[in-house]
């Protein structure tokens, strides 16, 4: 019984029970003597409620009690509360905003019902590496033989994504929007704010319906309740908006506003080459991803025996909707929160030196206070409650800092998932920003201040000097800084190298100067190649007459924007082979395309009108390299398709797929050579314009142009091929501005953190400094000293910090487009910034040790 | 030695406990077992102070000055420390013990009191 009173005395501050604890065992053991079985029960449950009943409030008298304390000292000493607070925001607020970025992106549950379930279907390779998302679009034909084959879906559905014309009445607006078939929008599951989802068995005569995003009726509608049964222009065609979706739908991208129905009929699945779908699906009760991958795959097998032709080498990318981004994106974010945590350490290691140069500097005072009768452990709680205020503060400042980070790491939210591009503030955000409170204050506040209780000595009383072991360990602790710091900088300087490599990849074309907008000719009323000729014709002449233009051309695709249209060709007397080495990119161009894309002409001719009826193709350098080694393409004959056609010019090779990834061989034809087909998606649609003067300046005439020759055929997609090609380094340029903020918030806590040091070393040693320039010491060499102190550190930590760095950057090896880990340029700029930090961080002490008057220090001692 | 009367009135209303160990050291000194025993006894076992609000209140009242810890040369037991009543603490008492038998004559006034049944 006394035993388990014993126990509950533990609850009480640790001084009230050193004071009472012995009296009250004995007055409850003498009162429990004094009873029965059930009395005694009664009296422990008793005794337990007394204990939290007095314990909490004594507790909370203690911590009033240091907290008015501890604002009184920090009042005395605002530099360093500041400091730490603002040091604990800066690790608090980077680790908050990194690991809520990267739980938002990597482990949040997408905001749809039962996110776990949702899948996607696409089309991609029979074969090989099928890469992550969406590799290829499916055909309708396809998607309704995937619909129909399986049972492993409860429901699957496809859609297309676009942009379209709004017209309401005010200013018309290009929309992102996506048509989707009647299943989409009731197996994603989310349902409209207001309305209703489309009619599903709408049939055709019937005006179409819009369902539009939330964003789009607050901007465009002003949140007008009555939006529902407008009537709105889409491309102009009259729809009636039927529902509107809440904030949070982001489906299928970060952008779409509108939702439109996309119907199939029958002469839409008559050609299995002709794909534009994507498909969305809900895996069936206890079906996994993988039987349905499986499924899939049966159905593949028969597809491909079925139609050779067109599904011969068509497979499946099939894949949970929530890993719908790359995995360079996920190495990013795993990178961002590793550089967070080597924040958070740096950012402890300076508290803990912080709060260490404040321990020596309050000796005195803590040992009066021991003196005075204040216990080791009244002592220690004391500081602790210090470093808990401190760090509460710092952390909530914290959250504020994460807040005000988010808008820089939202560059790392792919735009690939249906989220948003900021986590906003939740409670897991808080939660995480607690723990990372936690982690700085306690971790690192506490243990200086617990060596700091256990040291209130005598010593100290009587004037001793902190010890030198303490100095020691505080230049280790910078020197961790110091490694740190130098981790940040190689990481983020490597991601900087990486993006200029990249950058000075050759695309084979010159970008500036270049305008491009997109008109998609509609079929049947273009299905024949005269006509489409005819209207391409009468743009490019006027487009090529206005000031400043220099060539126009239209091409089936620009590079690195159409990344496919991919064709295989082989030589005469070869078999056709499906591997790699005989596929070509392939484009249908009208004359003056390479002049308008600056594609050097190496040899031969560009295309001419004239080539409509002849069977010639112009080729790219490697094309020739591949098929004619070491000898003269032109005027050699190649099979595509089953026709043979001869080489007449030979231009300068382009990285279609963008600048980071290898591309086929580019073959060009002549617009004309698609024929009738009713596919549109080979068809000429790109304007490729190039200038002498602004690009975007000529828009407006272009656009005349258009609207004159054709006026129903919308232009759009306008932009220029600099743009085009900006968008190929964007991320990257994204991840080097992340990481290289986190570098210079890393490189000023470790440059504090030497300058603290050395410092405080200055301080302690103005009477070792008054003496010595009283014998004659050279002050310059006193002020060296002071600055060697500083660099020994520095080399301290830049040696281990370069190791742990090479180890780093070998992890992050898939971003840095092969500039090696061990980058001298990086390193060496590396040790320059942090001998330039730590020779800033030593000035103002080495002036300040320079400034000692020997006369008034030795008047002081 | 008078006390400033704003000094006593400041501690107004006493907590019960307070005023029953106040009420048991105003006959003499006792150690904190004593007080608990005899607080029992003289409220007929109605009143019974649990060990963790007997001390907390004890504390309490030695930080206001209104008991003190007295030097006793033999004890039966050399852990248990006596206390006994101040000045200041006997004058608290005393007002505290004046406001309840005002409270209880404006009852008395309203009819409320009631016999000792």
């Amino acid at each position: 019984m006394t035993r388990l009173y014993r126990i509950l005395l533990r609850l009480y501050p640790a001084g009230f029970r050193r004071e009472y604890g012995d009296e009250m065992a004995a007055l409850f053991a003498a009162r429990a003597s004094a009873e029965g079985g059930a009395g005694r029960i009664r009296l422990l449950a008793g005794a337990a409620a007394d204990t939290v009943a007095n314990a909490v409030p004594l507790h909370v008298e203690m911590l009033g009690q240091d907290l008015r304390y501890t604002a009184r000292t920090l009042r005395r000493a605002p530099g360093f509360a500041l400091t730490a607070i603002l040091v604990t925001a800066i690790a608090v607020g980077a680790n908050t905003a990194a690991f809520s970025v990267a739980d938002f992106v990597l482990l949040r549950p997408l905001p749809f019902p039962e996110p776990e379930t949702l899948v996607r279907l696409c089309a991609g390779p029979r074969t090989g590496p099928v890469g992550w998302g969406c590799n290829n679009q499916l055909s309708p034909a396809d998607y309704r033989d995937f619909r129909d084959q399986t049972s492993s879906f409860a429901a699957l559905g496809a859609y297309m994504r676009d942009a379209v014309n709004l017209v309401d009445g005010g200013e018309p607006a290009r929309v992102p929007t996506a048509f989707v078939t009647s299943e989409v929008l009731p197996l994603v599951g989310v349902r409209p704010l207001l309305g209703t989802w489309h009619e599903p068995d709408a049939d055709a005569t019937s005006m179409p319906t819009v369902v539009i995003g939330h964003g789009l009726w607050q901007s465009r509608f002003g949140g007008d309740r009555n939006v529902l049964g407008r009537i709105v222009g889409l491309d102009g065609a009259a729809h009636a908006v039927v529902g509107v979706m809440p904030p949070e739908f982001r489906f299928p991208g970060r952008d779409v506003q509108l939702w439109t129905p996309l119907r199939l009929v029958e002469a839409d699945f008559e050609d299995r080459g002709n794909n534009y779908l994507e498909a969305v699906g809900r895996l069936a009760d206890g079906v996994t991803f993988e039987q349905a991958r499986a499924d899939l795959d049966v159905i593949v097998e028969r597809l491909a025996r079925a139609y050779p032709e067109t599904n011969e080498e068509t497979g499946v990318s099939f894949f949970r909707m929530r890993e719908e981004f790359s995995p360079r994106n996920r190495l990013m974010l795993q990178a961002l929160c590793g550089a967070a945590l080597c924040i958070l350490l740096l950012a402890c290691a300076n508290l803990a030196n912080l709060l260490l140069a404040r321990a020596s500097v309050r000796e005195r005072e803590l040992a009066v206070r021991a003196a005075l009768g204040a216990g080791r452990e009244r002592l220690a709680r004391q500081m602790i409650t210090e470093s808990i205020a401190l760090a509460a503060v710092g952390g909530a400042a914290g959250v504020l800092v994460a807040v005000l980070m988010f808008p820089l790491l939202s560059l790392l939210v792919p735009s690939s998932l249906p989220i948003g591009s900021v986590p906003g503030l939740n409670l897991r955000m808080l939660a995480l920003a607690a723990v990372f409170t936690a982690l700085t204050g306690i971790g690192f506040g506490v243990a200086p201040a617990l060596r700091a209780g256990g040291r209130a000595s005598l010593d100290a009383l009587r004037g001793g000097r902190a010890g030198a072991h303490r100095q020691r360990y505080r230049a280790v602790l910078v020197a961790i800084e110091v490694g740190l710091c130098v981790v940040l900088l190689v990481s983020s300087g490597l991601l900087l190298r990486a993006v200029l490599r990249v950058q000075s990849v050759d695309a084979g074309f010159r970008a500036d100067g270049v305008l491009t907008l997109r008109t998609v000719l509609p079929k049947p009323e273009y299905g024949s190649a005269e006509k489409r000729d005819r209207f391409y014709g009468d743009v490019l002449a006027q487009v090529r007459r206005l000031p400043g233009v220099r060539s126009a051309a239209y091409t089936s695709g620009l590079p690195m924007v159409m990344t496919g249209g991919i064709a295989r060709v082989v030589l005469p007397g070869q078999e056709v082979r499906r591997d790699a080495d005989y596929r070509v990119s392939r484009r249908y161009v009208t004359p003056g395309y390479f002049a308008a894309l600056g594609v050097p002409l190496l040899a031969g001719r560009d295309l001419e009108d004239a080539d409509a009826t002849r069977s010639v193709a112009v080729v790219s350098e490697s094309f020739a390299e591949r098929y004619w080694p070491g000898e003269d393409a032109l005027g050699r004959a190649f099979l595509f398709q089953g026709s043979t056609r001869v080489v007449v010019g030979v231009v300068g090779d382009i990285r279609v797929r963008g600048l980071e990834r290898e591309s086929e061989p580019q073959m060009y034809l002549p617009s004309s050579h698609i024929g009738d087909t009713p596919l549109s998606f080979h068809d000429p649609k790109e304007l490729v314009v190039r200038t002498a003067g602004s690009e975007l300046a000529l828009v407006p005439a272009v656009r005349d142009i258009i609207r004159r020759v054709d006026p129903d055929q919308p232009v759009s997609d306008v932009r220029t091929l600099s743009d085009v090609l900006a968008t190929q380094t964007a991320p990257r340029h994204a991840q080097v501005r992340v990481l290289a903020a986190l570098a210079i918030i890393a490189l000023l806590l470790a440059g504090l953190g030497i300058h603290g040091l050395l410092a405080y070393t200055v301080a302690q040693q103005r009477h070792d400094i008054a003496v010595r320039l009283a014998l004659g010491a050279e002050p310059a060499r006193i002020a060296r000293n002071v600055v060697r102190n500083g660099m020994s550190i520095v080399l301290l930590g830049v040696v281990p910090g370069l190791l742990v760095a090479v180890a780093a950057a070998g992890s992050m090896r898939a971003l840095l487009f092969g500039v090696p880990t061990l980058d001298p340029v990086t390193i060496v700029a590396t040790v320059v910034v942090c001998i330039a930090m730590a020779a800033t961080g030593a000035w103002l002490p080495a002036r300040r040790a320079l400034r000692v008057s020997p006369m008034s220090v030795m008047r002081a001692e | 030695m008078t006390h400033a009367r704003d000094d006593i009135d400041a501690l107004l209303p006493l907590p019960t406990a307070a005023f029953h160990i106040l009420l048991v050291l105003s006959t003499g000194d006792r150690h904190g077992y004593g007080i608990s025993q005899d607080v029992e006894a003289a409220t007929d076992g109605a009143v019974r102070l649990a060990p963790g609000t007997l001390y907390r209140t004890i504390q309490r009242l030695l930080e206001q000055g209104l008991i003190t810890e007295r030097r006793v040369a033999v004890t039966v037991d050399p852990r248990r420390r006596v206390y006994g009543l101040t000045a200041f603490g006997r004058a608290v008492a005393g007002a505290e013990s004046s406001r309840l038998a005002e409270l209880v004559r404006l009852a008395e006034v309203a009819g409320l009191l009631l016999e000792p049944s």
